[in-house]
C-alpha cells in the first residue's frame, strides 16, 4: 500500500495524479504471471466444487452485447437469469443481466420483482468515443429506464496520453449521473499496453468513485486474463485496507467454462479474501459460461457427462 | 571432399568464392547451422576432429567394413490420439501390452474417464466440418488412409504378428484386408445417398425427398480379438458417412491402433474426426454410452456381460446402438450394414412448380 495514494483531490491538476499514480509501485509482470499460474492449478473437488459453481452462477451478469440483439432475445436472457435451470429450482440466479441502454426497459420489466438486477453499459460502449453530453445524457437514460448497474467505458485515448485528469473528471461525472445506480468502470486492459497501467488505471477509476472495477468490454482481445484481475484485485484489496471501502471486480470477455470461473474465484479468495466471495463485490461477465457451469453442475449430481443440446442456447 | 571443414567460413575467406559456392552445394542446412554454432567458439579449438562430440561422428576415421557401434534404441511412446494430437493419458497412467506369447511390447496409455470426455469434446468439435465436407472429398480422404497404410505395411504386419502370434502370411493378408477395407469405405460416401435416398411419390404436388444425414459423434469399442481388421471395420463406416467416432481400442492390443491414428493423422483427415484411446474397455465405456454428447454407440467390442446395461445406459440419451450379435468375420464383404445404423433420414417436401 503506498502512503502517495489518498482520498482524491477535487482540486487535482494533471500533474498532482500523475505524480500519484506514477508513484505507484510498479508491477512485476512475470511475478504476477507466475502467481496466477500458480493459482489457477489449485484442485477444487467434489462439495467444495458445488458450491463453487453455485456462487459463480450467482456472480454471472449474463451479458448480451450484440448489434442483433433484440427485444425477444433480452427478455429470454432475462427469463434465463431469473430461472437459469428450468427442470432444477435449487440453482440459484444469476446477478443481473448485461444490455445496451435502449434495452434497459425491455430487461427491466423481464426482470421486475426477480431479485435479478439490469445493468446496461453506457458512454458510447465498447469505444467510449463520444462527447460527454452524448455520454451522460445515455447513462441518465439508462437509469430512468431501469438500470441498476452502469458499465461505462474509460476514454482509453486519454488515459494512454496521460491526460489523467480528463479522465478522472469523466468517470466522476457519469458517477453523478447515475444517483443510486452502481457504477462499474470498464478499464479495457487489452489496450492499456502494460500491467503498470492496469494498476494505475484501477486506481485512478477506484479514486474517481467506481463501485466496481472491470476488466474489459469483451471487444477487444485479449479481453479478462487472470494477470490482470490479479492486478485489479490487489488494487481493491488495498484501498479497503486504507479506507473501509470495498470496491468490487468484474472480469469480462473469454470466460467460458467452468473451470476457468473457479480459476478466477481461487484468485479472489487469495489475493482480495473472501470478503469479496459475493456477488456484490466480484462478479462474471459473461454468456456462455452460464451453460458450462449448469452442465458441471449436472456431471457433478448425475455423475453422467450432459451434453450441450440440453440447454438453451444463450 | 569427403568429410566437411571444421570451419569453413575462415576457409572460404581464404579460397575465395569459388570453393565457398562448392561447399555450399555439399552440405545440408542442419549441417550448416552446426557449422555456425561451432564458429561461436573459440577458432584456437578448431581443425582437430572431436569424437566426444554427439551427432557428428568423424566418419573418415572409421573403416568401412568396422561393425556399428552400439546404438542406443528408440522405442516409440504409445499414446492416445486425440483431436489430431497424441496426449499422453490425462491421468498419467499406462499399462503393459504383451505378445501372444506372453512378451513384453510396450507400454500404452491407460486412458482415464476424462480422456474420453476430452475426445468426446473433440469429436464434436470436428462435426460439423467433417460432416460438412462434399461425399466426394470424404471419400478421397478416405482412400489416402489406404495409401498411407500401404506406405507402412511392414510396420502393420508386424504389430498384428506380435499381437495375434499369426504366422507371417496370414499377418500380410490381414494388412491388405484392413487396406482394402478402406478402399471399399472410400468408394462409399457419394454413393450411399443413391442407395438409401429416395425420391419419395406422394399425393400432392410436392417433391418429396429422403436424403441419409450423418448422426454425430459416436463412440464405439472395437473388437478385442482383431486388433488392426476389426479396427479398421468400425472405424471407417461411421466416418465415411459424415459422423465423428471415440474409439476404445482393443484392451489386449492397442498398439496397431496407435500406429493406425499415425496414418490418420497423414491422411488430410481433419483432426477431432477419428479419435482413438486405449485402455480398459470396462472402466471407459460406461461413461461413452451415458454421456449425454455422443449420439451413437457402437458395442461391437463390448464385453457380452455387460453391453446389455450399457445398451440401457445409451438409452437415456437416445442413442442410436449398433450391437452386433458376435462372432463377426472380418474378411467377409462388409456391405453397407456398419453404416445404416448411424444414419438419420431427412425427409424434405418441395412444392412443384410456381
Amino acid at each position: 500500500m503506498p502512503e502517495t495514494v489518498l482520498p482524491p483531490d477535487p482540486a487535482a491538476s494533471n500533474t498532482s495524479l500523475r505524480a500519484l499514480l506514477h508513484g505507484l509501485p510498479g508491477v512485476d509482470e512475470v511475478g504476477a504471471r507466475a502467481r496466477a499460474a500458480d493459482l489457477s492449478t489449485r484442485s477444487i473437488k467434489t462439495s467444495a466444487k458445488a458450491r463453487a459453481i453455485d456462487l459463480a452462477i450467482s456472480m454471472i451478469d449474463l451479458t448480451t452485447l450484440e448489434g442483433a440483439d433484440t427485444r425477444g432475445k433480452v427478455r429470454a436472457l432475462s427469463a434465463k437469469a431469473v430461472r437459469p435451470d428450468p427442470a432444477d429450482p435449487a440453482v440459484p440466479s444469476a446477478a443481473a443481466v448485461c444490455v445496451y441502454s435502449d434495452l434497459v426497459a425491455t430487461a427491466a420489466e423481464a426482470l421486475a420483482g426477480s431479485g435479478v438486477k439490469v445493468a446496461s453499459v453506457a458512454t458510447a460502449f465498447p469505444s467510449g468515443r463520444a462527447p460527454l453530453e452524448a455520454k451522460l445524457a445515455d447513462t441518465r437514460r439508462a437509469v430512468a429506464d431501469g438500470a441498476a448497474e452502469i458499465d461505462m467505458v474509460i476514454d482509453r485515448g486519454a488515459f494512454l496520453a496521460g491526460d489523467y485528469l480528463a479522465v478522472r473528471d469523466e468517470i466522476t461525472a457519469v458517477k453523478e449521473a447515475c444517483g443510486d445506480a452502481h457504477l462499474k468502470v470498464i478499464l479495457e486492459t487489452g489496450e492499456l499496453a502494460t500491467y503498470d497501467n492496469v494498476r494505475r488505471a484501477s486506481w485512478l477509476a477506484i479514486l474517481a468513485g467506481a463501485d466496481f472495477i472491470k476488466t474489459s468490454t469483451g471487444k477487444v482481445a485479449p479481453a479478462a486474463t487472470l494477470p490482470v484481475t490479479l492486478i485489479m484485485l490487489e488494487a481493491v484489496r488495498d484501498h479497503y485496507a486504507a479506507t473501509g471501502r470495498r470496491v468490487g471486480v468484474k472480469p469480462a470477455g473469454g470466460i467460458r467454462t467452468a473451470k476457468d470461473a473457479l480459476k478466477y474465484l481461487v484468485l479472489v479468495n487469495e489475493v482480495a479474501g473472501d470478503g469479496w466471495l459475493d456477488p456484490d463485490h466480484f462478479r462474471l461477465g459473461a454468456s456462455s459460461l452460464l451453460n458450462d457451469l449448469l452442465m458441471q453442475r449436472t456431471r457433478l449430481s448425475t455423475g453422467t457427462y450432459p451434453g450441450p443440446d440440453y440447454y438453451t442456447l444463450d | 571432399m569427403s568429410t566437411p571443414p571444421e570451419h569453413p567460413e575462415p576457409a572460404r575467406a581464404a579460397a575465395g568464392g569459388d570453393s565457398a559456392a562448392t561447399d555450399d552445394r555439399q552440405h545440408s542446412a542442419p549441417e550448416l547451422h552446426a557449422e555456425a554454432a561451432e564458429l561461436a567458439e573459440p577458432l584456437g579449438a578448431g581443425g582437430a576432429a572431436r569424437p566426444d562430440r554427439p551427432g557428428r561422428p568423424d566418419t573418415s576415421a572409421v573403416p568401412a567394413d568396422a561393425p556399428a557401434a552400439e546404438r542406443i534404441p528408440v522405442r516409440k511412446t504409445y499414446k492416445l490420439y486425440v483431436g489430431g494430437a497424441f496426449p499422453r493419458s490425462e491421468s498419467g497412467r499406462c499399462y503393459p501390452v504383451t505378445g501372444s506369447g506372453g512378451a513384453h511390447l510396450a507400454n500404452a496409455a491407460l486412458a482415464s474417464r476424462k480422456d474420453a470426455r476430452d475426445a468426446v469434446v473433440a469429436a464434436r468439435s470436428a462435426f460439423s466440418g467433417w460432416a460438412g465436407r462434399t461425399a466426394y472429398n470424404r471419400g478421397q480422404i478416405l482412400y489416402r488412409a489406404a495409401e498411407m497404410m500401404e506406405g507402412r505395411r511392414a510396420q502393420f504386419a508386424a504389430e498384428v504378428t506380435d499381437a495375434d502370434g499369426v504366422d507371417a502370411r496370414r499377418a500380410d493378408a490381414l494388412v491388405s484386408a484392413a487396406i482394402d477395407r478402406w478402399v471399399y469405405y472410400a468408394g462409399w460416401p457419394d454413393k450411399i445417398a443413391q442407395v438409401l435416398g429416395a425420391a419419395n411419390p406422394v399425393s400432392g404436388p410436392y417433391f418429396n425427398l429422403s436424403r441419409p444425414e450423418p448422426t454425430g459423434v459416436v463412440a464405439i469399442l472395437a473388437p478385442p480379438m482383431a486388433p488392426l481388421l476389426g479396427l479398421v471395420s468400425v472405424v471407417a463406416p461411421v466416418i465415411a458417412t459424415g459422423n465423428t467416432a471415440v474409439v476404445v481400442a482393443s484392451e489386449r492390443a492397442p498398439l496397431p491402433a496407435v500406429t493406425l491414428a499415425e496414418v490418420l493423422a497423414t491422411s488430410d483427415l481433419p483432426g477431432g474426426v477419428v479419435n482413438i484411446l486405449t485402455g480398459r474397455a470396462g472402466e471407459l465405456a460406461p461413461h461413452l454410452a451415458s454421456h449425454a454428447d455422443v449420439d451413437g454407440l457402437d458395442l461391437t467390442g463390448a464385453d457380452p456381460g455387460t453391453a446389455a446395461e450399457l445398451e440401457r445406459s445409451a438409452a437415456q440419451t437416445l442413442k442410436r446402438v449398433l450391437r452386433p450379435g458376435g462372432g463377426e468375420d472380418w474378411l467377409a464383404d462388409p456391405g453397407t450394414s456398419r453404416m445404416t445404423p448411424f444414419l438419420e433420414t431427412k425427409t424434405v417436401w418441395h412444392p412443384i412448380g410456381a
